[in-house]
């Protein structure tokens, strides 16, 4: 905490120039031989170091202070529709415990539903000391109001260090909301965690659109939030016996409140939006044939994934435009594309290219697929596909 | 009824790189753009007013040059709009970010519906929506797909939760985040452009708010700190599979299986 002091005194035409062009968020001008720090600041302090002490960082008091050694415990929330509890909130509590190695918290988990039955003792299988349940039928629907109502309550009663949430549509709403109650800190989407000896959790994140990565951390807030994609961690084994208790936690149905009603809910259609899909399996010409496209959806099915195209097989009505990928269709940021019989445009890489793993099939050499690709393969995808497909259905049958 | 849009100016680009040596941020030219998220909010907005009246403003909060942003939405349509606009905002993580936002909104005054978009291009943690929700003490609704009816203070709407479509009903006053590509945003008018005036953009600042403790606002009310930014690690370069049909497709499936992608 702190603030940027500029020594106008010693500001001339030419250093501020230089003070300008440090800055790499233009936040600061120059007018009426004065510099000047605008709102666009981020504080990240260049001007700081790099201005030749132009520019002064003043500490100041710190707005917050707060005894970390009443804030005890890693909590895990259980993401969940129904009776179906989502797989991340099984990496969360692996991760989880791996964090508290480091500062041997307990590891808790906090369930807010009702009737879920027996489905909460899964939890037991996965090294979680306590599991908090509020049972009520007002939490039945996720709403946010009482939803965050039995949040409170139990950050307020058991006064957990850190909350993991996963980032589901649920989580991404119900964090923030938990998180500004609390006024604590949030870090969304984090990739990496890390556990301090003091207790502050370190998190990591990309940012502008993964060109950066973040360290963040929350040194004068408690709790501290943070939201991680599924299948960014590790499931962990189950183990053979559970452990842990279950503790029910009670609350005033006065504060279970809502100004929202669940009127009906739909199993969404099992369809095509490829921009969600973790992964894709691309067709393009070289691998239009019926055969081959059927070879893909199998593929595309065994792993998770959804099929997808380039243009000239949604312009020969070959596939629905919604499949499209490139700049005239969706653009595609999968954990794995595996592009079959594209050469690989400019339109097309232009909507993949930043795709965690890219891998391209193709028979010519010099395609320009295997530029932006990861992992190359100049060979015949109507051979390597079916041999492909073997193998994944081997490893899953077992 | 009265609507307001929460929009971002960020920037034109993502491309952005670390000087590894000095770990100063690298960015590819200065120029900014509307969030495109924000597009859908605000067309959602008019397509509102155009359906049952409706007052749109919008608001935002960034260094004085985001009014660019908000001139923008009323050339979209919106009556006007409000820049949020201070150094002592700078530095705002969500938690001051949104309380920044929240205090403006009481200002300005009071709104049946609170649109924002799903997400910024440059945060991407699409939670600001739902702490401004907090500060207010609305109720939220994210992922907002439609919105069916309004009708006796009620609004009838779809959203989506991870794998269930739900429909609801929320009492107004409310805060909606909505999807993208829900609707197919209007184009910013030039005629009206000819037309809009200074008045039509409200600056508001510290010195403007009800809560005057500085403690709650920009780096100082930020409960996060960013301890540094560094380069991700490169994807190492790409490696060409070689050997027989049968040995490149093994050697791919092993691949995929150790990086867990199978």
């Amino acid at each position: 905490m702190g603030k940027l002091v500029v020594k106008n005194e010693l500001i001339t035409k030419e250093n501020a120039k230089e003070l300008i062009s440090l800055c790499p968020f233009g936040a600061i001008t120059y007018d009426d031989n004065k510099i000047e720090i605008t709102s666009a600041c981020k504080m990240c302090k260049i001007c700081a170091k790099k201005g030749g002490g132009l520019i002064e960082y003043v500490e100041d008091e710190k707005a917050r202070v707060v005894d970390k050694s009443l804030w005890n415990g890693i909590l895990v929330y259980v993401d969940h529709e129904g009776e179906n509890i989502h797989p991340v909130t099984y990496e969360l509590l692996g991760k989880a415990n791996e964090l508290k190695q480091v500062t041997n918290h307990p590891v808790y988990a906090l369930v807010l539903g009702c009737d879920m039955g027996k489905s909460i003792e899964k939890l037991l299988y996965y090294n979680v000391d306590k599991v908090f349940v509020y049972d009520y039928p007002e939490l039945k629907d996720f709403r946010i109001e009482p939803y965050t109502a039995a949040f409170y309550d139990f950050i307020e009663k058991i006064k957990p260090s850190s909350v993991l949430l996963g980032a589901t549509n649920l989580g991404r709403q119900l964090a923030p909301r938990i998180a500004a109650r609390c006024r604590a800190g949030l870090t969304a989407d984090c990739t990496v965690l890390k556990m301090k000896e003091n207790t502050d959790l370190v998190q990591i994140r990309p940012a502008f659109g993964g060109n950066i990565m973040a360290q963040i951390v929350s040194t004068d807030t408690r709790p501290q939030f943070c939201t991680v994609r599924y299948k960014v961690f590790n499931e962990p084994k189950r183990t053979n016996e559970p452990s842990g208790e279950i503790i029910n936690m009670s609350i005033q149905k006065e504060k279970l409140i809502s100004k929202i009603e669940v009127i009906d809910t739909f199993d969404k259609p099992k369809d095509i939006d490829i921009s969600e899909a973790d992964v894709i399996v691309a067709v393009g010409r070289g691998a239009q044939s019926e055969n081959m496209r059927n070879q893909a959806q199998k593929l595309a099915d065994l792993l998770g994934g959804v099929i997808a195209c380039t243009r000239p097989l949604t312009e020969a009505n070959i596939f629905d435009a919604k499949r499209q990928i490139g700049l005239s269709g969706r653009t595609v940021k999968p954990k794995l594309i595996i592009c079959l019989g594209i050469s690989g445009a400019v339109q097309f890489a232009a909507g993949m290219k930043s795709s965690d793993c890219i891998v391209a099939i193709n028979t010519d050499k010099n395609a320009s697929i295997f530029d932006v690709a990861h992992y190359g393969i100049v060979g015949d995808v109507n051979q390597i596909v079916p041999m492909l497909i073997d193998y994944v259905s081997e490893a899953k049958n077992v | 009824m009265n609507i307001l849009v929460c929009v971002k100016q960020v920037p034109g680009s993502n491309n952005v790189k670390v000087d590894e040596k000095t770990g100063v941020l690298i960015r590819n030219g200065v120029q900014s753009k509307m969030n495109p998220y924000d597009l859908y909010g605000v067309e959602l907005a008019l397509m509102l007013k155009e359906k049952y009246g409706a007052d749109v403003q919008t608001i935002t909060m960034g260094p004085p040059q985001a009014k660019d942003v908000i001139i923008e939405t009323i050339c979209m349509g919106a009556k006007c709009g409000t820049v949020l606009s201070d150094r002592k905002f700078a530095g705002a993580d969500v938690l001051a970010t949104a309380y920044t936002l929240s205090q403006g909104i009481q200002k300005i005054g009071d709104f049946d519906i609170i649109i924002c978009g799903k997400q910024t291009t440059d945060g991407d943690t699409a939670q600001v929506g739902a702490e401004i929700a907090e500060y207010l003490n609305l109720p939220n609704i994210a992922n907002v797909q439609s919105v069916d009816e309004i009708k006796d203070g009620k609004i009838s709407l779809t959203a989506s939760l991870d794998n269930k479509t739900v429909k609801m009903l929320v009492t107004m006053p409310c805060v909606l985040s909505v999807d993208g590509d829900i609707n197919s945003p209007r184009l910013p008018s030039y005629k009206v452009k000819q037309t809009v005036c200074d008045d039509m953009v409200k600056f508001l600042s510290f010195n403007d708010f009800s809560d005057q403790n500085e403690n709650n606002y920009g780096l100082k009310g930020s409960a996060t700190q960013v301890e540094r930014i560094f380069p991700p690690e490169k994807n190492s370069d790409k490696q060409m599979i070689q050997g027989t049909f049968e040995e490149q497709a093994q050697t791919l499936f092993n691949i995929l299986e150790s990086k867990k992608l199978i």
